[in-house]
């Protein structure tokens, strides 16, 4: 597509994210289910729910790493299958696992992610010196990665995704595995960048404080399903008077424990939380 | 919005190319100890195999076998190297270092290319490596610059040929375990049925067949040419090259197909 083309003009209205009965199979299991819902611009928006609820699987197909099975999507307006090149473009991904590479340096790995998303050479310099002042990195770029505690590996994530200033952040369990103090830096930025960048932020999240703090509105998934969607202070106010959102997942979820995601990614979440610990 | 390149698609394919090759070039400059160790190899074949089998009178009629197995060593420890890759895209795979190259807008071609061009640029550094050996053990090393310049061709695209295959394969068997197994069922009958390290000519005749569906043995003739002072192609240069740049088109095609998949 010739630079600064619109295929589909998309205003400050329009939602940043919609789905439409969007599907995803793996053999039998149906891990995504006619999920639809908007996301509106400048919102945090919360996935919340169990293992194996859905919540990846339905990130991985917005972020166009995974074809759904039926259904659409738009992000910033585009359809998230004929437009997936222009979905890439207008958003940034940070995943569960650890993205950036151990083996280069906080900067290198900016680098890479710069010229990745083809940053003119001139603004470059510039761009990366901001991601990095911003995410309270400068003094540590040059140091190698696997040398970073957990907290500023996700917060060099959270740079790397930035940096051709997408319009909305999709983030993977952003702190899942990190210290108080790590989570909170991490939340900061996550504000920040909603303030500062007017950017849209969608997250998943096990930890119902984070999605008590940080989140305008969620959505429960369960299996495959989103059960409810509404700012934290409606859901609580649904459930009861006193109701916490852990009531509020407990009362959705149901008491039965849900079919766990299995090997792999209990291997996946633990091996992550290792690295991010 | 996302700013675009106001530059031209070409040189922002190019960009996107070169960042990927860069980023693994950086990691081996952090990390040195990986081109030491794999210089072991080829020096074990030289000195070892080599002297005792030089000794063999079917090998060396008319020649002098260190300088035939030479470019064959060559070839064989730049197929290791790159056989690697794959292995490495799994273990980034499995990190989720991959995930960020699939959500970025690269097209996966480029991708790949940055890989196989990385995986070049390591497979000189394996040729300075052997030319070093080469000279101690008095091999007649040509050093004439269009026998360099053919050699630096040969290498780059016989690294990235091998790299791109160990990347289709990683695709494919997606966990460590599976890959380990295939890796070692791919390279050794890529070793065995070339004309690395023995003349086609001994071999029986459906072997003779398959080593020349095999691209190694295009490669090796190459380099045969190209490294020795009096060096000979059996082949012809030309059908070298039109064999190796055909499949290796052909491979980041379908590798650039099945890279998506490792992200799923």
């Amino acid at each position: 597509m010739p630079p600064g083309a619109t295929l589909t003009p998309s205003s400050d209205t329009d939602p940043a994210i919609s789905t439409s009965a969007l599907s995803r199979h793996f053999g039998d299991l149906v891990a995504v289910d006619k999920v639809s819902l908007s996301v509106l611009p400048g919102e945090i928006f919360g996935l919340i729910g169990s293992n194996g609820a859905g919540k990846s699987t339905l990130i991985k197909m917005l972020t166009t790493l995974l074809p759904p099975s039926s259904g659409a999507a738009r992000v910033a307006g585009f359809d998230i299958i004929a437009q997936a090149g222009e979905v890439r473009r207008s958003i940034g991904y940070v995943p569960q696992m650890l993205s950036a590479d151990g083996a280069l340096t906080g900067y290198e790995n900016l680098l890479l992610s710069a010229r990745l998303y083809v940053i003119p050479r001139r603004e470059r310099a510039q761009r990366i010196a901001e991601a990095l002042a911003m995410m309270n990195l400068t003094r540590d770029a040059d140091r190698l990665v696997q040398h970073y505690s957990g907290g500023m590996i996700r917060r060099l994530e959270i740079a790397q995704s930035m940096l051709h200033r997408p319009k909305i952040l999709v983030m993977d369990e952003p702190t899942v595995g990190l210290d108080p103090l790590a989570r909170h830096a991490v939340w900061d930025a996550i504000r920040a960048l909603r303030e500062t960048r007017r950017m849209t932020i969608l997250i998943t999240t096990h930890d119902m404080e984070e999605a008590d703090e940080l989140c305008d509105r969620l959505a429960l998934m369960r299996h495959g399903r989103i059960e409810i969607i509404g700012a934290p202070a409606e859901l609580k106010r649904q459930v009861g008077p006193e109701a916490t959102l852990d009531d509020v997942f407990a009362h959705y979820t149901g008491v039965d424990i849900e079919p766990e995601g299995g090997y792999q990614q209990a291997r996946q979440a633990r091996r992550s939380a290792r690295e991010h610990g | 919005m996302a700013k675009y390149s106001d530059i031209s698609p070409v040189t922002d394919y190019a960009t996107q190319v070169l960042a990927v090759a860069d980023a693994e070039l950086r990691k081996l400059r952090h990390d040195p100890m990986e081109l030491l160790s794999r210089a072991v190899q080829p020096a074990l074949w030289l000195v070892l195999f080599g002297q005792v089998m030089a000794q063999v009178r079917g090998l060396s009629a008319g020649i002098n076998y260190l300088d035939f197995l030479a470019p064959g060593i060559l070839a064989q420890s730049v197929l290791f190297v790159a056989i690697f890759y794959g292995i490495a895209a799994i273990w980034e795979r499995d990190l989720g270092v991959l995930h960020r190259y699939l959500v970025s807008p690269a097209p996966r071609t480029a991708l790949v290319l940055g890989k196989a061009l990385s995986s070049g640029a390591r497979g000189l550094s394996q040729a300075v490596v052997v030319y070093g050996l080469a000279f101690v053990l008095g091999i007649q090393v040509s050093l004439e610059p269009r026998h360099v310049l053919g050699i630096i061709a040969f290498i780059a695209l016989g690294s990235a040929l091998f790299c791109t295959l160990s990347l289709i394969v990683a695709c494919l068997v997606r966990t460590r375990e599976r890959f380990m197994g295939i890796g070692q069922m791919l390279t050794m009958p890529i070793f065995f049925a070339s004309n690395a390290i023995y003349p086609i000519r001994l071999m029986p005749l459906w072997l003779r067949a398959i080593s020349r569906l095999n691209p190694l043995t295009y490669e090796v003739d190459g380099l045969r040419a190209f490294m020795l002072r009096n060096g000979v192609s059996t082949i012809g240069i030309g059908l070298d090259f039109l064999v190796l740049i055909t499949t290796f088109t052909g491979f980041v095609a379908i590798a650039a197909r099945l890279y998506p998949r490792m992200g799923e």
